[in-house]
């Protein structure tokens, strides 16, 4: 079991939702984050004070998968997420040890699907 | 609508009661059509209090909105009870030395529904004392511009009473009430540039000095956190804004009808104005400029608002688009001072531009009862205003700071760096305004 972390552009969570979906990948927690990376914010100005907005808001996606899941949803997040710009984000893959659902019990790979 | 309606069966039956001449018993000298519009304008400046809070509160960071939100509603609540005890007598009571209002009308002794002949012979002498208690009420509102973020909620309250009586009364009476000494003298302050706009602004300037800077000030201090808020407030503001100025005339006359359009044209063209310079200065025209422009120019227009036309009122816009713009973009960072939310910029600038227009616009075809200022031929009118200025700044400023030393002597005025670190909403009042979950 792997447990996926995506910092994505907001604007384009739907269609990497969408992706997910077709691959039938359901399990994701979504987050509004704010964060930085490589990509300059756009620096705020209120009454002649500029802020360098150095934190971008970003939107975060954890999907925990099954190991045979794993190409898939990186390959959803990679097509829905990329535009080719700077800041289309990060995608990170941590092992996961353990899985339960809360409602029945169940454990490991029965639990994520 | 049925307030509306009754207002205009009102105005008929008025008109009626003048044609027929019977104006000679004592109830008839009340004018209902002007008795319900400053009934109405009272509830409309009444208003700006709350406006004012949401314009103040979303520009101030999550952790304080609820600080400034109750520090402009108590403001409403303690200084109607300070005016009927002895503001309202202070302020507009029989003069003493042309000072100062005696206390002869403290707990609105003799303050009923038979007008009062010097102030507003055709409405109730009650209707006035309350329309005049919503503008001591916003007056020390404004100040919270300045040491918002950081002033401990008892050194507010004592603050804003002491100040009410000793800065605002004495000054309102100077200006307004009968026998005051700079209106004697010809000033011209229609509704309450000096009184009002320069009067909080001065203190503003005090406070920001004496509290100092929020901590991390100027980089380290978020931006406003909700500018939605602070643009309805703005709205609410500019629409309370009518019953301000036009309520001023304290008649449905035509006096009122221009004093709304003048208004009106010097907020917008102030707005226009702060976003033209944004854009020209910072490549793109922001909200919170557009919104703050507007602000001023009303501001601006408020003593000039019963004598300029309204191509006087598009001069005063720009001019209240420029002048407060200057301050609070350029001339504040040079100085270094926090006047967190500009009041000072705003209304301190705003009112002395605009006292000082009035003695260049105001015209007698406008108003007889007023004067003509300086391009009316008439240049003695610009140094009376300038003198009323002058007074204003110098009174508010060092008594606003001398009240501000002594409160920081008895209660001390800021809180404590942890305190303000955690924010006002939880510290002073134990609420939060914004819960994470749910």
């Amino acid at each position: 079991m792997k447990y996926i972390i995506a910092v994505i552009q907001p604007d384009r969570l739907d269609e990497v939702l969408k992706r997910l979906e077709e691959k039938e990948i359901h399990l994701v927690t979504v987050s509004n984050v704010v964060g930085r990376g490589r990509q300059k914010g756009i620096a705020e100005v209120y009454r002649g004070h500029k802020e360098q907005g150095s934190l971008l808001r970003k939107v975060k996606l954890e999907i925990a998968v099954n190991d045979a899941f794993v190409e898939p949803a990186i390959k959803a997040v990679t097509d829905g997420a990329r535009t080719g710009q700077i800041g289309d984000g990060k995608i990170f893959v941590l092992d996961l040890p353990e899985c339960i659902r809360i409602r029945t019990g169940e454990k490991g790979n029965l639990a994520i699907g | 609508m049925v307030v509306l309606l009754t207002a205009g069966t009102a105005f008929c039956e008025t008109q009626q009661l003048v044609e027929a001449g019977s104006l000679t018993s004592q109830n008839s000298t009340i004018n209902t059509g002007d008795t319900a519009w400053v009934l109405i304008s009272a509830a409309l400046v009444m208003l700006m209090t709350p406006g004012l809070a949401f314009f103040y509160g979303g520009l101030v960071r999550r952790k304080n909105i609820l600080s400034v939100l109750m520090q402009c509603f108590m403001a409403l609540c303690i200084i109607s009870i300070q005016w009927i005890v002895c503001g309202y007598s202070l302020s507009f009571g029989p003069d003493k030395h042309s000072i100062i209002g005696g206390l002869d009308w403290t707990f609105l002794n003799g303050v009923g529904m038979t007008p009062n002949a010097a102030y507003a012979p055709t409405i109730p002498h009650e209707v006035f004392m309350m329309f005049q208690m919503m503008f001591a009420v916003i007056t020390p509102a404004l100040i919270i511009g300045a040491f918002a973020e950081r002033m401990k909620f008892s050194a507010f309250v004592i603050f804003i009473l002491l100040w009410a009586t000793i800065v605002y009364d004495p000054i309102t009476h100077w200006l307004w009430g009968n026998g005051g000494f700079l209106k004697n003298m010809g000033a011209l302050d229609f509704a309450g540039g000096a009184v009002v706009h320069i009067n909080a602004g001065m203190t503003a300037l005090a406070a920001a000095l004496i509290l100092g800077k929020r901590q991390g000030y100027p980089n380290g201090i978020s931006p406003p956190h909700n500018l939605p808020f602070a643009a309805l407030g703005a709205g609410l503001l500019w629409f309370g804004w009518f019953g301000f100025n036009a309520g001023s005339a304290l008649k449905a006359s035509g006096l009122a009808g221009n004093a709304f359009a003048v208004t009106h044209i010097a907020g917008a063209v102030a707005g226009v104005t702060w976003s033209v310079l944004d854009w020209l200065k910072y490549k793109k025209p922001t909200t919170l400029g557009m919104i703050t422009g507007a602000v001023a120019g009303l501001a601006a227009v408020t003593p000039a608002s019963g004598y300029v036309t309204p191509v006087g009122a598009i001069w005063i816009g720009i001019g209240a688009g420029i002048l407060p713009w200057l301050v609070v973009t350029c001339i504040k960072t040079k100085f270094g001072y926090d006047d967190s939310l500009d009041a000072f910029g705003v209304h301190g600038i705003g009112g002395i531009w605009g006292v000082i227009a009035t003695g260049l616009w105001a015209t007698k075809t406008i108003n007889p009862d007023g004067a003509d200022g300086l391009f009316y031929g008439n240049p003695l009118q610009l140094w009376i205003q300038i003198k009323v200025v002058i007074v204003t700044i110098v009174y508010s400023f060092v008594v606003g700071a001398v009240l501000l030393k002594f409160v920081d002597a008895v209660v001390k005025l800021r809180v404590s760096d942890h305190e303000e670190r955690v924010g006002l909403d939880l510290t002073q009042h134990r609420e939060a305004a914004y819960t994470i979950i749910d």
